[in-house]
């Protein structure tokens, strides 16, 4: 990383222009209303633009105010970003970039010139017009090697360079001209020089043509949505439910949660909840006779008073072991589904009573205490 | 032979810039044409479709697009969904968004309104990297006609979905192009990658659910569905499937971009369309298939091998961004990936020690290594301290100043050690070889 840091010089005064700071509310007005500070780089660079081509202390502050940031957090950012020049530049200032691709093209000499001419890196040369710095790619490799130089009219990018051809853009530059920017070596963008390969077809401007309709638009889709296991570190199909099998009877089985946030992390209480319906349904039906719930009267040992789970009076319990509930035990193995079942059989008990009253748990306590006074 | 990809096969048809660019040139060449009628087929569709179309994420890891479209939650909670584009391009070697965004903008506008309905999104920014500013202008430009035109903005295209679409730019670090340092980079921070999970499709811009995609993954999108996948997978091989911008670049006779099929051979790239390498294919040494975080590939290995991500993995390589940087037998190659070395240590973010002390202390050994003043068993130093570095950090960077080392090791050890020998024995180190 580069540690970079604030001048040690700053101007006693600084104040952002009103051209700027119309700029930056136009930026503001971009990101949500309570995010105003996505908009700090984008009015850094206006910043910059607007102090002649670097940023001081005081233009920093004046940034934090506006989007009410800790004068910190915008140091912290102007430090770390290279684009910002925290020292004074040239009034053409050239970035030449100097990683590899632009290397093998032959940036040496463009350094060796620049050297020469400007002098060292981050030095400003005599009358204060030019200034250089070596840079990481620039992002025009394939019309290496390139420089790009900012000045008051913007910043260009100048391709296809050799030695000669840079100083005479930076000569014209100087003696007040406007060079054109792009390439320097006849081509036009990153097509191959002395002519394109590719895309020379006529007529390639009006190869519209026509679209009835689009392909594949009768295909039905299939959407597999993909879940994140962290443990096999991939993306697993895991919690795909095919909508046209049958769900598996034991919630537990199912794994489906399809389309659940995958954010929440949170497991839904009820299996059912997100499954398409059309899986739902069978297994309801399914559930609708599981052994623990009936049984043939009581047969196995004597029934339990069900009196003892609160919430559940004698006309409930008359009426559950009318539908063969007698055992805390089956009570307390009921599942969500077979809850509903229960509520619509007894017509007398309102629905979401069960849950509220939390009879499974209660079953569940009870079942356990008397197995263990059998045992005993 | 090979057969070339035909220019009516070419999704970028202006990708050198040689016709307009602005709204009515763009549909002229297809752009624009039947989005309405993609988005009335629903999302699931889209994301069938960009699924069975295979293609693979642009921006160098090569992730299916439409399996990440899918990680988005199906139904949109209280919190609002995004898209954000990545088109920060720094890796050394590639320069293939520049083009689309200077010069086929409408295509890149179009994918994101697509992308964006695909995954329940209304608003999309675009993060352009900083030392592109002619491109963000122009690509501001394109967004504002596309507004004018209906296209986006409340009711875009008449279809009823609201959509917004934001420029953003960055300033200059390459770490942004990591989707999560891009992410905090965008809420106003420093670009410091964020652990994962929560990943961005869970918790990502501003705490939304989150999608970030490379610019050419997104502009790609709308010719697919408008031409068929049926059309788009008749290129490149299984699993590698599609057209892709490559850019070539370093000794070639004609450094460009083009848009070719995957899975076409190196030799044919390189031959047909840069004018071969400088001095004849025999000339060559060595290349970095897919930008300066991927090893490079001698030439015995060049000769033969296919430009996809299956083929080049199999090489102990990649396709990345698909950044072809060319080396012909003049080329210093120690200095070559010394150089890269630089560029790591430069722009490595700071957050993990491994990467901020392991990148400085890999440059400053390939430096040495450069002149050979150096001991010969440091080349086994340099290797394990890179495989240290590779797998230790929150984001790739780490892996990525490793890699273009572990490869020159891999590939090039003999040129390293007689290196070494030459420094002891007082010979020159490096003669350049004649051209």
């Amino acid at each position: 990383m580069s540690a970079r840091r604030l001048a040690i010089r700053q101007p006693a005064e600084f104040s952002l222009s009103s051209k700027a700071k119309k700029e930056i509310g136009t930026w503001v007005k971009k990101y949500p209303s309570d995010r105003k500070r996505s908009a700090l780089i984008p009015a850094m660079w206006i910043a910059q633009k607007d102090a002649g081509g670097w940023l001081p202390e005081l233009a920093l502050r004046e940034l934090g105010d506006m989007l009410d940031m800790a004068y910190i957090r915008v140091y912290e950012v102007a430090t770390f970003y290279t684009m910002f020049n925290l020292e004074p530049v040239g009034k053409h200032y050239v970035q030449m970039c100097g990683t590899t691709p632009c290397w093998l093209r032959g940036s040496d000499e463009l350094k060796e010139m620049l050297t020469r001419k400007i002098g060292p890196q981050r030095s400003i040369s005599a009358d204060g017009k030019l200034s250089w710095l070596e840079v990481e790619c620039l992002g025009s490799c394939s019309n290496a090697p390139m420089v790009q130089i900012s000045n008051g009219d913007g910043d260009h990018y100048y391709e296809d360079l050799t030695a000669e051809s840079l100083e005479a853009v930076l000569d014209e530059l100087v003696a007040g001209k406007k060079p054109p920017q792009g390439p320097k070596n006849g081509r036009f963008s990153s097509e191959p020089i002395g002519g394109a390969m590719a895309l020379t077809t006529k007529n390639l401007s009006k190869a519209r043509g026509t679209l009835k309709k689009l392909p594949n638009a009768d295909q039905k889709t299939t959407v597999n949505y993909y879940e994140w296991d962290p443990k096999a570190k991939r993306a697993t199909r895991k919690g795909w439910v095919d909508p046209n099998r049958k769900a598996s009877a034991d919630p537990k089985k199912r794994s489906g949660n399809l389309g659940r946030d995958l954010t929440a992390g949170l497991v839904d209480d009820d299996p059912n909840k997100g499954l398409p319906k059309k899986a739902s349904k069978p297994a309801a039906k399914k559930i609708a006779k599981p052994k623990v719930l009936y049984t043939e009267g009581a047969t196995d040992g004597a029934p339990d008073d069900l009196k003892l789970i609160k919430g559940i009076g004698p006309k409930f319990e008359k009426e559950l072991n009318s539908n063969g509930v007698y055992y805390f035990r089956q009570i307390g193995a009921w599942k969500v589904a077979d809850v509903k079942v229960v509520e619509a059989k007894i017509k007398s008990l309102a629905t979401g009573r069960v849950k509220r009253d939390d009879w499974v748990k209660q079953g569940k306590a009870l079942a356990k205490a008397t197995a263990k006074k059998g045992k005993t | 032979m090979v057969k070339l990809l035909e220019d009516k096969d070419r999704i970028f048809q202006n990708l050198y810039g040689l016709n307009d660019w602005s709204l009515d040139a763009a549909r002229d060449r297809g752009a624009w044409l039947g989005t309405a009628a993609m988005l009335a087929q629903g999302k699931d569709w889209l994301i069938d479709q960009v699924k069975s179309s295979g293609l693979r994420g642009r921006g160098g890891a090569g992730f299916p697009t439409g399996l990440k479209w899918s990680f988005m939650p199906k139904e949109v909670g209280n919190r609002p969904h995004y898209l954000v584009v990545n088109a920060d391009e720094s890796e050394p070697g590639s320069c293939k968004d520049r083009d689309i965004l200077r010069h086929d903008p409408h295509l890149l506008i179009e994918g994101c309104l697509v992308a964006s309905f695909a995954m329940q999104a209304h608003a999309c920014y675009i993060y352009v990297r900083g030392e592109y500013i002619q491109e963000r202008n122009r690509l501001d430009a394109a967004i504002k006609e596309a507004y004018a035109a209906g296209l986006v903005g409340k009711n875009a295209c008449g279809t009823g979905w609201d959509f917004d679409i934001y420029m953003h730019h960055g300033a200059g670090a390459y770490i942004c192009g990591e989707e999560t340092a891009l992410l905090e980079s965008l809420e106003g921070k420093k670009g410091q990658p964020r652990l994962k999970p929560p990943f961005p499709a869970g918790a990502g811009l501003y705490g939304c659910p989150t999608t970030v995609n490379n610019v050419e993954s997104i502009a790609v999108v709308p010719t697919i569905l408008r031409r068929g996948v049926d059309w788009w997978t008749q290129f490149g091989r299984d699993n590698n499937k599609g057209t892709k911008v490559f850019s070539i670049s370093g000794h070639v006779n004609k450094p460009c971009n083009i848009e070719e099929a995957l899975s076409i051979p190196m030799k044919t790239l390189l031959e047909e369309y840069a004018g071969g390498v400088r001095g004849g294919w025999d000339n060559l040494k060595c290349v970095i298939p897919g930008g300066s975080s991927v090893p490079l590939l001698p030439k015995e290995i060049c000769d033969t091998v296919l430009m996809d991500f299956d083929a080049l993995r199999e090489h102990q390589s990649g396709l990345g961004t698909a950044a072809v940087i060319v080396m012909d037998k003049s080329t210093d190659v120690i200095k070559a990936i010394a150089r890269l070395s630089y560029f790591y240590k430069h722009e490595s973010c700071g957050q993990c020690t491994p990467c901020r002390e392991g990148t400085g202390w890999m440059w400053r050994v390939m430096e040495r290594m450069v002149k050979g003043e150096a001991e010969t068993s440091e080349i086994d130093m340099l290797l394990e301290v890179s495989k240290q570095v590779e797998g230790h950090t929150i984001c790739a960077l780490g892996d990525a100043a490793a890699w273009p080392i572990q490869g020159l090791i891999r590939h090039f050890r003999h040129e390293i050690e007689e290196r070494i020998d030459n420094y002891r024995a007082n010979k020159p180190v490096f003669v350049q070889a004649a051209e």
